[in-house]
């Protein structure tokens, strides 16, 4: 399977990646031939329900799978080496932190609470540049204050408790950025902060990557986030990556029944006093052999043939593609549901205040 | 992961032959026709209150001087940012913090402070919550049979055994869950179930006010939606009357009648919630509108939020006040700022 979009400069090629687990001696497929192509400088968001894989798909990038798990097939390109034959320790230094770092969804949880934060940082400095103590901890007082810690001079010797959800988050983000990587990887980076702290937090992210033009994969379920920040889209279903495209591509003329799905459960799009729509069943258990697609006990729009094969790669432009049947020429006609069809539309009715001019006084 | 077996599942997408647009132009044209046609009444109302927690020196005041009354049977949400107090509002309602200053009433009855032993029983009747964190909120070491009664044990609302096994039952079928699992413990559901479970422990004491704090932030996007279904079904059939406490504005909009919105204690705008989302007044209510992000790429790209700077008020002179600046809609503002904020709207 080839999930090849662009022909552009592609940083990181994921193929046919398969991701299984030993769990209570039974054994779990928790990614199942995931392909995915990042280009250099773009910004790409994962999006997909908890349980879908996405979190295990992008630890794999930097060898930071769970001790029993492990990549069974395919392959991750990266600098021309292939990181699912990374073994050591030692092999990995060189690419986990320095060439691809990670933000992690618990800014509470991933600092370690013991240290103050610049020395959490200058550490970063002390390791992978070679700098004295010195060098580091003016470094680290820099880099703070560019993800915009304010007083970092002072700042710098607190512990992580002294700081709001939103600090701490900036904190993190400012270790990853230490080792100025090529690929920054954000899992739900928002997700534990307020709204408008998580404004901030995204225009942050922005801001480093226009000057430091690194490559930034998201991992989310909030597709108000993905809209914001994403170049690309990405939705995966039960370890399999099933659309594939532009941002606008996926927001105004999704393809999958799965990412209408997605779509339509929005509250945004409900209708008061009506059901909000709800997706059906559960996701498929990763124990069991799955045939045919996935998503099929759970799509209403689901053919006989999602039931026995899995459906390929349907191209609907050159950068988008769904794995569905329903893009088969010989399949059907299906309309998608109305409020999919309505998708554009809506967006502009929900955004009529922030539109006619009344901005700010 | 237990298999999630849901009564309250969606209506088919076909269901919604209305378009998402012209739901959007006639807000909420049914239900004001519907609220208008019977007297309004009050059945909680909340006078001046403040909250303090004591702190290393002195005092912090979490709630600042706080008033609104909700309607029965409607749905009235409280939004802000954390730290604006508006979890410690719904806790001083349902008597988990103690007020420092005003009043709450309940059904015109003062219910804060120091109240009689048969009121407090009928409040905690009357009056239930549902937390946060379905994960946090549920006691691992008792089963969920217990779990769901124990308001029952605490109150003694049930005669026989036989009695109180049947409401459990007609509890977890209410939530859309199976009498069965009334012998199993929390760790054997998921979120969305364990959050299900919450719900009914508040049904169980039949409660005419549902106080849910942040009921759905938690959960995944797509068991969001089942339990949203799932309050406003209950809404429907029961009668309830909703208080909808959160931070996420789209869901808020989605589910509720009228909100309020609440920064650093103190409430600074209240109406029925399409005129405040189509006619925000304040500058903080605006801030807080538009850092929500849509999932609309194209308003997404060209967006930067804006921040809301509380020093940008002249109140030394001019003291702010509750007004009404449009019929319903309140504001927390003083004369000149009324007058320049609602400009753009008349």
């Amino acid at each position: 399977m080839d999930g090849k979009t662009v022909d552009g400069d592609i940083i990181l090629d994921v193929r046919d990646l398969v991701i299984k687990f030993n769990l209570r001696g039974q054994t779990l497929t928790a990614i199942r031939g995931a392909s995915l192509a990042v280009e250099r400088g773009e910004t790409i968001a994962i999006v997909g329900e908890s349980g879908s894989g996405k979190s295990v798909f992008t630890k794999s990038f930097i060898g930071m799978l769970d001790k029993n798990g492990w990549i069974d097939s395919g392959s991750i390109w990266f600098e021309g080496a292939d990181l699912t034959r990374y073994k050591t320790e030692k092999e990995w230094l060189g690419v986990r932190g320095k060439k691809i770092s990670m933000v992690f969804q618990d800014p509470m949880t991933s600092l370690n609470p013991l240290k103050a934060i610049g020395k959490q940082i200058a550490e970063v400095y002390e390791l992978h540049h070679g700098m004295d103590k010195k060098q580091a901890s003016e470094a680290a007082i820099s880099m703070l204050e560019r993800v915009g810690i304010p007083n970092a001079g002072e700042r710098h010797r607190q512990y992580p408790h002294e700081f709001s959800g939103g600090m701490r988050q900036r904190v993190v983000i400012a270790i990853a950025m230490a080792c100025t990587p090529q690929i920054l990887i954000c899992d739900e980076p928002t997700t534990a902060l307020d709204v408008t702290i998580q404004a901030q937090i995204l225009d942050l992210i922005r801001s480093l990557q226009a000057e430091y033009g690194f490559t930034t994969i998201y991992i989310t379920h909030d597709l108000g986030v993905v809209a914001n920040v994403a170049d690309r889209v990405a939705v995966m279903y039960a370890g399999k990556i099933i659309e594939c495209g532009k941002a606008e591509e996926i927001f105004y003329d999704p393809r999958h029944p799965y990412t209408w799905a997605l779509l339509s459960s929005l509250p945004q799009l409900g209708i008061k006093g009506k059901p909000l729509f709800s997706i059906s069943g559960t996701p498929p258990n990763l124990f069991n052999e799955i045939t045919g697609d996935a998503f099929a006990p759970r799509n209403p729009y689901a053919l006989k043939v999602d039931f026995v094969y899995e459906p390929p790669i349907f191209y609907v432009s050159p950068t988008h593609w769904a794995a569905s049947w329903l893009l088969d020429p010989r399949a059907p006609k299906v309309e998608p549901p109305e409020i999919i069809q309505q998708l554009q539309d809506s967006w502009k009715v929900q955004n009529a205040w922030l539109q006619n001019g009344a901005e700010q006084p | 992961m237990t298999e999630e077996k849901s009564t309250a599942t969606a209506a088919p997408a076909t269901d919604r032959s209305m378009t998402a647009a012209s739901a959007i132009d006639t807000p909420t044209g049914a239900a004001i026709a519907d609220r208008t046609a019977r007297p309004k009444e009050k059945i909680l109302e909340v006078k001046n209150l403040s909250v303090d927690f004591k702190v290393k020196k002195g005092y912090f005041r979490a709630v600042d001087k706080v008033n609104f009354f909700i309607y029965r049977g409607e749905t009235f949400g409280l939004v802000g940012e954390s730290g604006s107090g508006k979890t410690t509002i719904g806790r001083a309602i349902v008597r988990i913090n103690e007020t420092s200053e005003g009043d709450i009433l309940f059904e015109g009855k003062k219910i804060n402070g120091r109240i009689s032993p048969e009121l407090d029983r009928e409040v905690v009747h009357k009056i239930q919550m549902i937390f946060q964190d379905p994960m946090a909120s549920l006691n691992e070491r008792a089963k969920i049979d217990y779990i769901v009664s124990e308001g029952l044990y605490s109150t003694g609302g049930f005669k026989t055994e036989a009695e109180r096994k049947a409401k459990v039952e007609k509890a977890l079928l209410e939530v859309g869950l199976l009498p069965e699992f009334a012998s199993r413990f929390p760790h054997e559901f998921s979120g969305g179930q364990r959050q299900r479970i919450g719900i009914a422990r508040a049904l169980i004491m039949s409660p005419e006010l549902l106080v849910a704090d942040e009921p759905i932030s938690a959960l995944d996007v797509s068991i969001r939606a089942q339990v949203l279904n799932l309050l406003s079904q209950l809404q429907k059939t029961r009668g309830l009357t909703l208080m909808f406490i959160a931070h996420d504005l789209s869901v808020v909009r989605f589910i509720t009648d009228r909100i309020a919105v609440i920064h650093l204690g103190k409430i600074v705008e209240l109406g029925e919630t399409e005129e405040i989302f189509s006619r925000p007044l304040h500058p903080y209510t605006r801030a807080l509108l538009s850092a929500i992000p849509l999932p609309d790429p194209k308003r997404e790209k060209g967006r930067r939020a804006t921040f809301y700077n509380p020093g940008c008020h002249d109140y030394a002179e001019n003291p702010p006040d509750w007004v009404e600046a449009m019929p319903g809609h309140f504001v927390y503002a003083n004369g000149g700022e009324v007058e320049a904020w609602s400009a753009p709207f008349r």
